[in-house]
């Protein structure tokens, strides 16, 4: 991971060098206190506006929308493996989903008339994967790095429901995804439980029911701001109080102080009102009301997490300040405290095997996981990454090399357990009537390196068809074209009609002093009627409109 | 006839082995299904309850009826016996943890550093020695760069072009002179491009804003400075073969000899199209010997690279694509595309954290059309034979070094876990830092 390199020095500076390499790079941990995650974010924004990506991004939503949401709801899988995952696998089974809901799992299932059948046969279906650390679809910066305790802001704000890595991780077979703030901060903000329904407004991303989070932060990252200059020679920042793993626990523990103070003085002047008083309200907080939910259990704690020490200190705040921690995330040595994260209840979500890229994985071990789950923990596989999240279940098989955990063990680390961690697990997670009807299609099973994801049905509406996806790049690749094609030529009618205007077809240079160019409008006039491209008009041209097309075909 | 005579014959080749294997140090594997993984479709056939006898470190003999006495046996318990892997690109032994400066030494200050030898910074202690040993790599190409050439932002006028000498590395060795399979087994370059960075983005970073003419401007400076250094290198070369009188040795100089008269290959790291044709163009007209390192947009050149026989060390396939609009699996399909354009392929982390993990990325290649004989030669004989070390190493045939490992099924799969292993003929201890955490650790009471 050469991009941590750049990563962790651009960490306190905001002058990281040379980060942009990273967006090109796969394992970009963006869960780094550093304005890169930003970087590449804008980089794929630009290139996109640069190349008319996005036109392509949103007719790819379009055709996906078009075409796959909209398809009938009674769908029987059958004849597959079916890896239920919570209820054992079923050789030759089927799967029978109605109002998106899994209506029924077994052997022998008849579709009910007008259901889509899908063959099954040699297949493998699966639990849609959960991925419990994301950074996806966040639009912009995951770190409000000005305060250490950022607990006022709120992912589900900053939602992008185009950004494209929604469809990559669909494309691997992931339906859930945990979208956290970085780790710049020891509370970073707060957090959403989205489903990848690609093509949808982001309000319509975000799962219904689950219980919003809150991010926290310990170690190395949260610690960074508050480095002397020394450390990172491009410091020019003020050093933000904390700066060791002392003041992270302690910043915690004076965040919930004062929340508890707000909670009391709400406490206090809602009984005075109950009494019939009329008393002046408390002055509203934003900052300390997620920490009060989370008082109050209303809120899960996720915590970026490395070392064992601050993993015992964090634990033992909550113990003493009343609340939970839901889930350590990272948590690399959790194996040497996994009796203390078992007994306060916490889960797990861990990386398979990373280690290398800072001092503090020093002890960091692929066999954490399987340690933590031998020891009681709820122990799930996540990503931190754009592109790590389109293969957790290639990532889960690394168990059973690393501890010898079982299949059934390692799936669950990628589908179950991160459904439990979130509190989600009576909707989603496994293959169980009445569940949430999210499902995979493999080509082989789903912890060989070798199987492909051939389909992805979130709330029963197929969001990914591998066939469909092939079918319409020529279409996309045309689409482009198109769009290139008519700038260029635009571009050349401007340059034409410009050099025309200036005084013949070669462009003669005007006479010096001559008057001003009349027909170039003035600054700040609107421009002319056709004298730029239209892009979004183009998406309307017949012959040219994804969604039109796919009706003229019959797909609608 | 024939036969009993060839049988007569194997059974005297066979005790003569024999006999000289009790005379020197010598080891029998036994009932393991052996995977040839050969260049040649005659010897790459699997043998079923297979023996392979290690005379001094080397295969003296691989068949189904070895019977070697005197000799330490040991028992395959009918595993798969595969050659070692190889990665043919990590910063294996040069870099420790990528954040702290310290413990790195990559990127040597200058543009032209051809006479930095990779081994002699190797560090025999570095965990990750042991770490991706125990993942069934036996050997790496260890680079003196951290690599990113021909890319995205990889072109400012002080980024080198020429890092240094990467050198094979076995891993298992006392000392980096103990471990060296081949030193100077490539010239590591990162090929000048035109960078592709949005405005914004040098806003953010401060950069000076450039234009794209700029731009190119110090492109062509590079590329003229490439020309210059190698027309010195050959006038350096010429001088010496001539005796000239007022000739003075030059480190660098002498280090670029083997490049130019073709017998160095240069590891050319170019992630653009632009960069490989570049590339190419450089090695006809330089008429030096090239590998491409890294690539990730083919383009038109997976044809032009089978055309002039130009093999590629492939980066991570488990990579994003590099555009918003390119296929969600552009950059899996890539090493098939390049196999079926008839390019020869080898597989590489270019990194340090992950260069355990090179078999999941060929692995990953194979979901997406690879064919996985081919997935596995990219990590065995294809490595070995691009990197001219195929007398050696990259395959279980007669008169190799035993590199070998035994596992529990395809070494691809994560699942699989590797039992044992051998280097040089030597049992390799499976131990590392994670393990002996994980010993401890799952004990405590």
């Amino acid at each position: 991971m050469r991009s941590a390199i750049s990563d962790q020095r651009s960490g306190v500076s905001g002058q990281p060098a040379a980060s942009f390499q990273l967006s090109a790079v796969s394992f970009q941990p963006k869960d780094m206190p550093s304005l890169s995650a930003e970087t590449s974010l804008g980089a794929a924004g630009t290139s996109a506006r640069a190349t008319g990506g996005w036109a392509v991004a949103f007719c790819l939503a379009g055709l996906f929308v078009a075409t796959l949401a909209a398809q009938a709801q009674t769908v029987l899988i059958r004849n597959a493996t079916v890896l239920t995952v919570t209820k054992g696998t079923i050789e030759n089974g089927s799967v029978l989903i109605q109002d998106g809901k899994i209506a029924a799992v077994g052997k022998n299932l008849s579709a009910p008339a007008g259901a889509t059948v899908v063959d099954g046969t040699g297949k493998f279906v699966s639990p849609g994967l959960i991925d419990c650390h994301s950074h996806t679809a966040v639009e912009g910066s995951v770190n409000e790095g000005s305060v250490s305790d950022s607990s006022m802001v709120n992912i589900a704000d900053v939602l992008n429901p185009t950004d494209i890595n929604i469809y990559r991780a669909l494309a691997g077979g992931l339906t859930v995804s945990n979208v956290l703030h970085g780790s710049a901060n020891s509370i970073g903000g707060q957090t959403i439980v989205i489903k990848l329904r690609w093509g949808k407004r982001a309000k319509d991303l975000i799962f219904e029911g689950a219980k919003p989070g809150i991010k926290f932060a310990l170690g190395e990252n949260p610690k960074r701001a508050g480095y002397p200059p020394d450390f990172f020679s491009a410091t020019t920042q003020e050093r933000r109080y904390p700066g060791t793993r002392l003041g992270v626990e302690d910043e915690i523990r004076e965040d919930f102080t004062q929340a508890k103070i707000y909670q009391a003085k709400w406490k206090q002047y809602n009984e005075r009102v109950a009494r019939g008083e009329h008393p002046i309200p408390p002055r509203r907080d934003l900052r300390l009301e997620p920490l009060v939910e989370v008082l109050e259990g209303k809120r899960y704690v996720h915590a970026h997490s490395y070392r064992a020490d601050e993993i015992l200190a964090l634990i033992r705040t909550a113990d003493d300040m009343g609340f939970k921690i839901r889930t350590f995330q990272h948590v690399m040595e959790g194996y040497k405290v996994a009796d203390e994260i078992a007994a306060h209840g916490a889960g797990a979500s861990t990386f398979s095997d990373w280690y290398g890229y800072k001092y503090e994985v020093i002890d960091a071990t692929p066999y954490n996981a399987a340690i933590m789950a031998r020891k009681g923990v709820v122990v799930s596989l996540n990503s931190d990454s754009d592109e790590l999240q389109r293969h957790l279940n290639w990532d889960a098989a690394k168990v059973i090399r690393y501890g010898g955990l079982t299949p059934d063990e390692a799936l669950a680390m990628v589908t179950i357990n991160p459904a439990k961690q979130l509190g989600i697990d009576d909707k989603v997670g496994s293959i169980e009537a009445g569940k949430s009807a999210d499902l995979v299609l493999y080509d082989k099973h789903p912890l060989s390196n070798y199987a492909k994801v051939l389909a992805v049905w979130i709330d029963g509406h197929q969001y990914f068809d591998r066939d469909q996806d092939l079918k319409d790049r020529e279409k996309l690749v045309a689409q482009k074209k198109e769009l290139i094609d008519k700038e260029k030529a635009d571009e050349e009618a401007a340059r034409k009609k410009a050099a025309e205007e200036r005084g013949g077809p070669e462009g003669r240079r005007r006479p010096e002093g001559a008057a001003p160019d009349a027909a170039k409008p003035k600054e700040g006039a609107p421009p002319k009627e056709g004298a730029k491209p239209n892009i979004l008009q183009i998406g309307h041209q017949a012959g040219t409109d994804p969604v039109a097309d796919q009706a003229k075909e019959g797909a609608l | 006839m024939r036969d009993t005579r060839l049988r007569i014959l194997t059974l005297l080749v066979a005790a003569a082995a024999c006999a000289f294997a009790a005379e020197h140090e010598s080891l029998l594997i036994k009932n393991v299904t052996i995977h040839p993984v050969t260049s040649s479709p005659a010897t790459s056939a699997e043998i079923k309850g297979g023996s392979v006898l290690i005379v001094d470190g080397k295969i003296a003999e691989i068949g189904t009826k070895i019977s070697a006495k005197g000799v330490k046996v040991f028992d395959g318990k009918g595993m798969d016996l595969y050659p070692g892997l190889i990665n043919t690109g990590s910063n294996v032994g040069l870099s420790e943890i990528s954040s702290i400066r310290d413990t790195i030494d990559l990127d040597e200050i200058g543009i032209f550093n051809p006479q930095l030898k990779a081994e002699v910074a190797f560090n025999p202690s570095s965990q990750h020695v042991e770490i991706v040993r125990a993942a069934g790599i036996t050997t790496v190409l260890s680079l003196p760069s951290a690599g990113g050439g021909g890319g995205f932002g990889r072109a400012g006028a002080d980024n080198p072009i020429i890092t240094g000498q990467a050198a094979l590395m076995h891993l298992n060795g006392w000392t980096w002179e103990d471990m060296a399979l081949k030193r100077g087994a490539a010239l590591d370059m990162s090929f000048p491009t035109i960078p592709n960075v949005p405005r914004q983005l040098q806003n953010f970073l401060g950069t000076p804003q450039r234009t794209y003419p700029e731009l190119e401007r110090e492109y062509k400076v590079k590329l003229e400075q490439m020309g210059n250094f190698f027309e010195d290198a050959r006038r350096y070369a010429k001088a010496k073969a001539a005796g000239a009188p007022d000739f003075e040795p030059d480190p660098k100089f002498e280090a670029m000899i083997p490049v130019i008269e073709g017998k160095r290959p240069i590891l050319v790291r170019a992630e653009r199209e632009r960069a490989i044709k570049d590339a190419v163009e450089f090695a006809d007209k330089e008429k030096v010997k090239i590998i491409i390192g890294d690539p990730h947009e083919l383009g038109s050149t997976a044809e032009l690279l089978a055309k002039h026989g130009i093999p590629v060390v492939l980066g991570k396939t488990l990579v994003l694509p590099l555009r918003e609009d390119d296929p969600y699996d552009s950059q899996y399909t890539l090493p098939a595309q390049l196999f079926k354009a008839g390019v020869k392929i080898c597989f590489a982390s270019f990194d340090v954290e992950f260069a355990r993990n090179v078999p999941f990325e060929a692995a990953a290649a194979v979901a997406f059309g690879l064919p996985q004989e081919e997935a596995l030669k990219g990590l065995t004989i294809n490595a070995a034979e691009i990197f001219g070390v195929a007398d050696l190493i990259g395959s279980i045939e007669k008169g190799k070094l035993a590199d070998l490992i035994l596992t529990d099924g395809d070494p691809l799969e994560a699942k699989t876990s590797i039992k044992a292993e051998f280097i040089a003929g030597k049992a390799v201890s499976l131990e590392s830092h994670h393990t002996q955490l994980y010993e401890k650790w799952k004990e405590r009471p």
